[in-house]
């Protein structure tokens, strides 16, 4: 039997957002407005509007009614699009920030890690920044005096430890600060995407000591854009979109429902998409990524069958399609072109205006791409769209051998050891 | 973050059902909630970290004269050249009395409790908005900036201090019994300080006007206060009402204990007293109405 570890019941934040802004054209305006304004002003307080809102009287409700649930020693993964509320939900969870409405209870320390590095004062050395950044995630000073070798083997600055931050490279900052936070021994950490910083050998450090708070019990909750990662980390996911728990269950739901979400906006987009180049004879109206293996998923896998359909709106003599894989970082990774043909090519008149491109295995890595696609006809570019849609692949197998995201390469191949023994 | 309590041990489970998760006991519990209307500062809150104010305060003197040629002597400089200004213009034009002591430490022993008063206030109300990014991605008790920055101010006062009896010496006075009775003084200036930061620093969050209001709001509060000139200028009962402004009371308290000057502590100093505390704990209400929407409007 577990315990509760977090209890969050109808909860609601609203925010004022500035929906009265005038735009000024005149310098004189600006400054009649900078003279007239005060007294406006007053006469709001007076009439007894918060003064904050004088001004501001359009609201956004950034959460509403959010209710959910979560036991010690659970791993979360919180997922969303920008503005979904992931933040303001963590914002008050940890205390920074009071809710409109409902509640949370939050049952042990929290210690959170929003931001890496904020509280840092670049005048004061590494060892000084570690009792101050210790001592302002609430740690004690006895607490950190212990840990403090840990701590700076951790960040591996060893050397520059008396010297003041802001002599420090970027990374050296990051790996201080994330280390710092860290070893806060809190049975609840709530952390927000504060993995997209550093070298990716420490990410991937950094993500061991995550791994390690989350074996030894202690209730995680993880905001990330980073799918796989999330997918690695985390059991259960819960899915904001629009301030509201869309999803909640395994990561693995939360993830396609996020994804599913993200790729209709993606499809829906393509046909409003005015940033194309090429004659335009033939234009490209959608693109769709299948998992082979199971056609009503819409998350590619590792090893898996795939498939990639493009929809064009018009047919010309020879039409082709050439679509180039890129990584989120935007290197190249492959690319497919239709005119070379091969013998398992085919004509279907049943398919319509549509390309379809089958693999037997997918052997991207788990992770994020893109789909840059050109259609060539009549002997000219027809339609040439960037980023036409972006896929997320999940965690598989190639050659029944697992395969782990990793933040540096972007292809695995099948394959067989021949081992060491001794005689 | 209104009902930190410990659950007690007892709690119940909920009964013939074995896979409800059980309300944990003995763990902290926090029940983060709409703060609505007046609550209680938090101060217990405040007290678990009371590492915390001392780390904020050892930063803000740390870093304060990093880079400055003068260094820690900027703790003295300020008061002992506002005393030759004021010895020139008041003590030697105008003839200001003072007291019967010599102006320039009659001027200087007010100077050092009114320095540490004014430069605390005008640091201690920026100290919220300094520390935005802080503030808006960390929890810890919001408090601790402006009071952990009142306190580093005590240092500076101690430094301005050392030159205070340094000028006894020079002018052969003696500290009488009275002396005893200046870590009241202190305390008094300690909780005017607190008091009005508390109330400048909460404000400033929502209005900025605050910042451009602060120092000339010390310039006015400084000729407010008889600092230029002996308070025994004024008859009674106006002496006394005189006590509404804090500092007159602990500028001319410590006149008093330390140069036994005929400002004996009376009816001005409890008066002041009053309003001090007046002043801060009226300023700890304050600041925990407005606290909550700190990351917010930051």
């Amino acid at each position: 039997m577990s315990n509760i570890a977090i209890e969050v019941v109808g909860l609601g934040k609203k925010f004022h957002i500035g929906g009265l802004q005038k735009s000024y054209y005149r310098l004189t305006d600006q400054l009649a407005d900078m003279l007239v304004a005060p007294f406006r002003r007053a006469g709001n307080l007076m009439r007894g509007r918060a003064a904050g809102a004088a001004d501001l009287d359009e609201t956004i409700w950034a959460l509403k009614d959010v209710s959910f649930q979560i036991n010690s020693g659970e791993v979360v993964g919180i997922i969303g699009r920008n503005g979904a509320g992931k933040s303001t939900l963590l914002k008050i969870m940890s205390g920074i920030s009071d809710p409109t409405e409902g509640y949370a209870d939050i049952y042990g320390r929290v210690g959170s890690l929003l931001e890496v590095g904020t509280g840092f004062h670049p005048e004061l050395t590494g060892r000084e920044n570690i009792y101050l950044n210790g001592a302002i995630l609430g740690m004690k000073k006895a607490e950190i005096e212990r840990k403090l070798d840990e701590i700076v083997a951790f960040a591996e600055i060893d050397k520059f430890l008396d010297t003041p931050v802001k002599h420090y490279s970027s990374g050296m900052y990051v790996r201080l600060a994330f280390s710092v936070a860290a070893h806060l021994e809190p049975e609840i950490l709530l952390v927000d995407e504060v993995l997209a910083v550093g070298d990716m050998a420490f990410q991937r450090k950094c993500l061991g000591k995550m791994d390690d708070v989350a074996q030894e019990g202690r209730t995680v909750l993880f905001v990330s854009h980073n799918m796989g990662l999330l997918q690695i980390l985390c059991k259960r996911g819960i899915f904001l979109q629009q301030g509201a728990v869309f999803t909640d269950g395994t990561i693995t739901e939360a993830v396609d429902a996020y994804l599913q979400t993200l790729e209709q906006v993606k499809s829906q987009d393509l046909s409003k998409r005015t940033d194309r180049k090429g004659k335009g004879q033939v234009r490209l109206i959608g693109v769709e990524m299948v998992d082979g293996s199971n056609d009503s998923s819409l998350i590619l896998k590792t090893g898996n069958p795939a498939r990639f359909v493009f929809k064009v709106n018009a047919f010309v003599p020879g039409l082709a399609c050439n679509f180039f894989i890129y990584d989120t970082i935007g290197q190249p990774v492959t690319s497919f072109t239709s005119k070379v043909r091969g013998p398992g090519d085919a004509y279907d008149p049943k398919n319509g205006l549509k390309f379809v491109c089958e693999l037997d295995e997918l052997l991207l890595l788990p992770g994020r791409y893109r789909i840059d696609v050109a259609i060539i006809g009549d002997n000219l570019l027809q339609d040439f769209i960037e980023a036409a849609a972006v896929f997320e692949v999940g965690e598989g197998h190639v050659g029944g051998r697992p395969v782990q995201p990793d933040g540096k390469f972007s292809v695995s191949m099948a394959h067989r050891w021949t081992l060491p023994a001794k005689n | 973050m209104d009902n930190i309590k410990r659950q007690p041990s007892g709690v119940a489970t909920v009964p013939g059902n074995d896979t409800t998760p059980a309300t944990p006991k003995n763990l902290l519990s926090t029940r983060r909630r709409p703060s609505k209307g007046w609550a209680w500062p938090r101060l217990r809150e405040l007290w678990e970290f009371r590492e915390l104010l001392y780390f904020f305060a050892w930063r803000d003197i740390k870093v304060r004269y990093k880079q400055t040629v003068m260094g820690g002597l900027w703790a003295i400089i300020q008061p002992f050249f506002t005393m030759v200004i004021f010895s020139l213009f008041f003590g030697r034009l105008a003839n200001v009395p003072s007291d019967g002591l010599p102006y320039p430490i009659f001027s200087y022993a007010a100077l050092v409790p009114w320095t540490f008063f004014s430069n605390s206030v005008t640091q201690a109300s920026n100290s919220l908005v300094i520390n935005a990014n802080m503030i808006k991605k960390i929890y810890f008790p919001r408090l601790a900036l402006p009071i952990a920055t009142v306190f580093a101010g005590v240092i500076d006062f101690a430094l301005a201090f050392i030159v205070l009896l340094g000028m006894m010496l020079f002018y052969g006075l003696v500290p009488t019994i009275n002396i005893l009775w200046l870590p009241f003084f202190l305390l008094l200036a300690l909780i005017t300080s607190l008091g009005v930061s508390l109330w400048l620093s909460a404000m400033n969050v929502q209005f900025r006007d605050v910042r451009y209001t602060v120092p000339f709001l010390m310039q006015a509060w400084l000729f407010l206060t008889p600092v230029a000139y002996p308070s025994s200028m004024l008859s009674e009962p106006w002496r006394t009402l005189y006590g509404l402004n804090p500092m007159a009371g602990v500028v001319e308290g410590f006149r008093w204990a330390l140069l036994g000057s005929e400002t004996t502590p009376g009816p001005m100093t409890i008066l002041s007293s009053v309003v001090a505390l007046t002043l801060l704990v009226s300023g700890a209400f304050y600041f925990r109405r407005m606290e909550q929407s700190f990351a917010d409007v930051l």
